[in-house]
């Protein structure tokens, strides 16, 4: 198994489609093949071990993707945000290695020991030069290390996700069908090259024949713009974009883009409020929430379309609440929730999420593999499963607060909090009390123009929930601190 | 005959057919296209005619199964020969409808 292998069925099967474009410039199926054959070629006489590419969005980072695929050493898309000694520290651990980068950044690295560096069109132009690509001779090991993620570090030093063949090959062929889309589709793709999404983005779409069109960098009106003008059909956003794409519609009257029909969001908890919104704003768009992690090799439980619209229309709160839910696990995989002693609970109770299943690695290079028995992987984020086998997911386990021995789940206190008419945004984190060990307080940003207070929220909270829930501490703020993919720095959150 | 293992890549010696294994029962399955025993892709091909009642095709990027379910196939390239097993069709899967995630 190569990921090679699923460039070269979408090569033979719709060589003609368009693979990948990005602000004009477009490079077909068959062309995105070649070019990753001769990279691949110049990959392997200069005996790097990686191929990294630390650059926003364009057609390099499929190309660099596929030609490392076939050239046999793994692709490690890099955070283009990064400077100075925390870039540093990464480079050092992908020597040594060719990495491609924009014009700025590439005369700055040139000269390190190990590194080989290429602008972004200096790869893509030995992708389109003339030479005759080589014999498809990339190596069928399942094993090989296809992909090397490196994780946000919000916890402390980045830690490289290791996705080998198989996982991918795996995610691919469990969640999508062989050329499934019309010639006319395209898939926009705005998350960032070095999150999963991004890299998943480019597999699926291209197995499924979907032209993908990047969007280098984020902005909500220039999401809507390109949407529309290249004729998007299907798009992913993690909730921060999607909020403010629907802020961007709200207060400058912008439409829904024309072809869009298919909208899909992931990457952390989106507050139900502004899923309602969207849904308001994009009502021909098929809506779905996909649930996954980096060493999950992306997806592992989607909540459909179908199921969006009935939690939307119900007036029953069970059918509500779901829309609050990953949905179900893919066919592929199976979900497991755990009491602390590892013990498996029923539908209803809280624990930890666990997942297996082919596409799941759970392995960090140099730490070996983090499965337990039976091959589960834990994945640290905290949740339940309904009755009938929806998943909802809490958060980190590690952001539980215990207060009294009671654990309270932060995620549980912040949907009560966001379904509040004044509240644009929160977070609730546990702070350090005497009495109880430890105590509920909430960060709090008000809706322009709206009004609350302290008191006000706190009873919105008791009418809603136990009175261990409610915080005793309120701070309004004016917004949260967030990184790039939209994942909220919890840890970042300071109370006094 | 011979024993499948889940990722083997096999190919067939009468016409361009190629098959990636997704799941496959224990033991020797004697799996056939185009009337022809499947090999391991690297093999030499001895060549050969496929046989008439085995020329209905395989679709790239389709799944195939047997009737007892546990045998699946992925067709990475597709030729003109007919995938069988021990005489009896392979069936097209149907498709599984998930929403698009990424």
């Amino acid at each position: 198994m190569n990921l090679m292998m699923l460039l070269e069925m979408a090569s033979q099967g719709m060589g003609d489609r368009v693979a990948v474009q990005c602000e004009g410039d477009r490079w077909g199926v068959e062309e995105l093949f070649a070019a990753a054959g001769r990279v691949a070629a110049r990959i392997r006489a200069s005996g790097v071990q990686h191929v990294s590419v630390l650059d926003v969005s364009s057609p390099a980072v499929p190309l660099a993707l596929f030609a490392a695929s076939w050239a046999g050493v793994p692709f490690v898309p890099l955070n283009y945000r990064l400077t100075g000694p925390e870039l540093d520290a990464l480079i050092e651990r992908v020597t040594p290695a060719l990495l491609v980068t924009d014009a700025e950044r590439a005369p700055k690295l040139r000269g390190r020991p190990g590194l080989e560096v290429w602008t972004r069109e200096e790869l893509l132009r030995v992708g389109r030069c003339d030479e005759a690509p080589p014999e498809s001779d990339w190596g069928m090991d399942p094993d090989e290390i296809a992909i090397l993620l490196f994780t946000s570090g919000t916890t402390g030093v980045p830690k490289a996700a290791v996705l080998r063949h198989k996982h991918m090959v795996s995610y691919i062929l469990g969640s999508v069908e062989f050329m499934a889309a019309a010639p006319e589709d395209a898939a926009l793709v705005s998350v960032p090259p070095y999150h999963v999404a991004g890299t998943a983005a480019v597999l699926s779409s291209l197995y499924a024949g979907r032209r993908i069109v990047q969007l280098p960098g984020f902005a909500a009106e220039a999401w809507l713009k390109t949407a529309d003008e290249a004729g998007v059909t299907h798009a992913f956003v993690v909730p921060t974009m999607l909020a403010r794409i629907v802020a961007a519609m709200e207060e400058k009257g912008l439409p829904a883009p024309s072809a869009l029909r298919s909208l899909a969001y992931g990457g952390g908890k989106m507050p139900l409020p502004v899923i309602e919104r969207a849904m308001g704003h994009f009502p021909d768009v098929a809506f779905t929430n996909a649930y996954g992690l980096t060493e999950t090799s992306s997806t592992i439980a989607v909540l459909g379309p179908a199921e969006h619209r009935a939690a939307h229309a119900s007036a029953d709160e069970a059918a509500r609440r779901r829309l609050g839910s990953a949905g179900l696990p893919l066919p592929g995989v199976e979900v497991e929730i755990r009491d602390e002693d590892g013990k498996a609970v029923a539908a209803g109770q809280r624990g930890e999420i666990f997942v297996r299943g082919e596409q799941v690695s759970g392995e960090y290079l140099g730490r070996g593999s983090q499965l337990v028995a039976g091959g589960w992987f834990p994945t640290h984020d905290g949740g339940y499963l309904d009755e009938e086998g929806y998943l909802f997911v809490e958060g980190r386990i590690d952001d539980v607060i215990v207060r009294g021995g009671e654990n309270l789940s932060p995620g549980e206190i912040e949907d009560v909090l966001h379904a509040h008419p004044a509240v644009a945004d929160c977070a609730v984190v546990g702070i350090p009390d005497e009495q109880w060990g430890e105590a509920v307080a909430a960060a709090v940003v008000l809706k322009d123009g709206a009004q609350a207070d302290t008191a006000e929220l706190q009873a919105w909270v008791k009418q809603h929930l136990r009175s261990s829930r409610v915080p005793e501490q309120i701070r309004f703020d004016s917004e949260l601190p967030y990184n790039e993919t939209g994942k909220l720095l919890r840890r970042k959150i300071r109370f006094a | 005959m011979a024993e499948l293992k889940a990722g083997a890549r096999l190919k067939i010696a009468v016409c361009d057919t190629q098959v990636m294994v997704i799941a496959a029962p224990e033991g020797e399955v004697a799996l056939c296209c185009g009337g022809a025993p499947m090999l391991e892709v690297t093999a030499e091909s001895p060549g050969g005619e496929i046989a008439a009642e085995h020329r209905n095709g395989s679709q790239i990027g389709k799944r195939y199964v047997n009737e007892a379910g546990d045998l699946e196939l992925l067709c990475t390239k597709p030729g003109e020969g007919s995938l069988a097993v021990a005489g009896a069709a392979l069936k097209l899967k149907e498709a599984k409808a998930l929403p698009s995630s990424d």
